[in-house]
């Protein structure tokens, strides 16, 4: 199973093993990892599950669809390697894949 | 001294309140009561991508079995609350033991509304609330086959849109001469009748279903325009409020359990959150809400209030409905009598509806369009004016509306 590593805004690293299909927000939630809130459930409805992604793995992404982009843009804090973690499947090749969560969700 | 919380209702309300509770610093015993067999879970998807088998079971779950054990919270599963002694501050439970509570959390939720025609006990009928009910619906989702959905709100527009996608047949009964009557402006049921046609849907409006044919199974549905051919029928009516219990425990209930802005019912020490409870809304009046931001956002303020840290819930009320490659988001609660205002055309399928009550913004319908649904949930906490002019513009960013 991949795994994922999650870093707190505070720098308190959470690494786990998320099944394939799975969403990076469902790993953190189903997992207790803080940060996250996800309110709708990972329906891109709530913009509540913001993360950067590590710049090394952001070729391995598959690109923001149109709706994360737009939910995106009203993110406290964006930045380039901003995400919904809501919107990133977890594939095999996201084995190590390293995440941080903002400050704030909301 | 508050050292012993119970919470009847294991869903979206109960987990949340269990989470605030301890992440506020409760350290008391913590019981949540449950009758269906499963530890809370999301309900949204159940009539979209779990439907459609496009998500396992195990990823409904709202938290992780660890959770539970983590949190010192006991979970006592598939037993239904059958009173409360609030003299002896009790609670009684199916299976006839008693549990003690210094302070109460009411999460009932709500069940479906039962369509009481003639035939409504055939086989082939179904409601949708929970888990076994999707379970049980899904296994006739074989091309083919007919299913006929009483009901032309969220629900039954979602599973119309699985369906027709399974090759299913599907006709659409609705009473009242749109779909969508009760949460969604004509502009917007206009839009989605259209794409569910053009996906092959077909409707029934302004048809009242009288009576549900067949012998020992479904095979019809009778309605005041004629009849309906299907092999299988599902009501998606609406839902009701479980205030019973509450009720009979002689609490305050109108139109749901009613709390006040801390979730605090008319008994001091028994509190209410989610879709069971009706409480004073963010545009004045009662209201109950159903919706998984209702039952987050009113559960933390409950738990807050448990603890003793109340603070008033005064959140936007925020929706949301899959269908197709559609994504409806709706914030705040439009009334008849608001002045409409469209921006976008619906023809590229991205446009929304903006509701303004004296000028103000009040309400906001977006279709594929995520940032007009944003700024209007700003717009409508800030209880902010915008010129109907600006609104319509689509040159104006929809950013630099609020």
């Amino acid at each position: 199973m991949p795994k994922i590593t999650y870093i707190e805004h505070n720098g308190k690293e959470h690494t786990a093993e998320v099944p394939v299909g799975w969403t990076v927000m469902e790993g953190a939630v189903k997992n207790r990892i803080p940060g996250i809130d996800a309110d709708c459930g990972g329906a891109c409805a709530c913009a509540t599950c913001h993360v950067y992604v590590d710049p090394a793995w952001l070729p391995k992404l598959a690109p923001r669809q149109d709706m994360e982009e737009q939910m995106l843009d009203f993110a406290q804090e964006l930045k380039p390697n901003s995400r919904l973690s809501c919107q990133i499947k977890v594939t095999p090749a996201l084995d190590g894949l390293i995440v941080r969560t903002p400050r704030d969700q909301h | 001294m508050v050292e012993r919380i119970v919470i009847i209702g294991a869903g979206q309300a109960g987990a949340q309140a269990i989470a605030t509770l301890r992440a506020e610093g409760f350290e008391g015993s913590l019981t949540l009561i449950g009758d269906e067999a499963y530890p809370p879970y999301q309900r949204p998807p159940l009539s979209k991508a779990y439907l459609a088998g496009d998500f396992a079971r195990e990823r409904l779950f709202l938290k992780p079995d660890a959770f539970y054990a983590e949190t010192g919270c006991e979970l006592r599963l598939s037993l239904v609350a059958t009173a409360i002694d609030r003299p002896r501050k009790t609670v009684g439970l199916s299976d006839g033991t008693k549990l003690s509570y210094d302070r109460l959390l009411l999460a009932t939720g709500a069940r479906v509304r039962q369509l009481p025609v003639p035939g409504a006990a055939l086989a082939g009928v179904y409601y949708l609330r929970g888990i076994a009910d999707v379970d049980a619906l899904r296994q006739h989702f074989q091309p083919g086959t007919r299913l006929a959905i009483v009901g032309g709100g969220y629900i039954g527009l979602e599973v119309a849109a699985v369906a027709v996608k399974h090759g299913l047949k599907v006709t659409v009964i609705e009473a009242a001469n749109r779909v969508m009557v009760r949460a969604a402006s004509p502009q917007i049921s206009a839009f989605y009748e259209k794409i569910h046609r053009a996906n092959g849907v077909e409707f029934a409006l302004g048809a009242m279903a009288e009576r549900f044919e067949g012998d020992a199974r479904a095979q019809g549905v009778s309605t005041n325009l004629g009849r309906v051919e299907a092999d299988v029928i599902l009501a998606g009516i609406g839902i009701v409020p479980n205030c019973e219990l509450a009720e009979a425990a002689g609490l305050a209930c109108d139109n749901g359990i009613s709390v006040d802005e801390y979730g605090v019912t008319s008994d001091p020490d028994i509190f209410a959150a989610g879709d069971c409870t009706s409480h004073p809304g963010f545009a004045g009046g009662r209201v109950r809400l159903e919706s998984v931001q209702n039952a987050i956002d009113q559960a933390k303020h409950a738990a807050l209030a448990m603890v003793g840290k109340p603070l008033a819930y005064r959140e936007v009320p925020w929706f949301w409905s899959d269908q197709y490659d559609l994504k409806l988001q709706i914030a705040g609660l439009a009334r008849p009598g608001d002045r409409t205002v469209l921006r976008g055309n619906p023809e590229t399928r991205k446009f929304s509806v903006f509701h303004l009550r004296d000028g103000v913004v009040a309400a906001v319908e977006a279709v594929n369009a995520a940032p007009d649904y944003i700024v209007g949930r700003r717009l409508i906490a800030a209880r902010a004016m915008v010129a109907p002019e600006r609104l319509q513009d689509i040159s104006v960013p929809a950013k630099s509306l609020a």
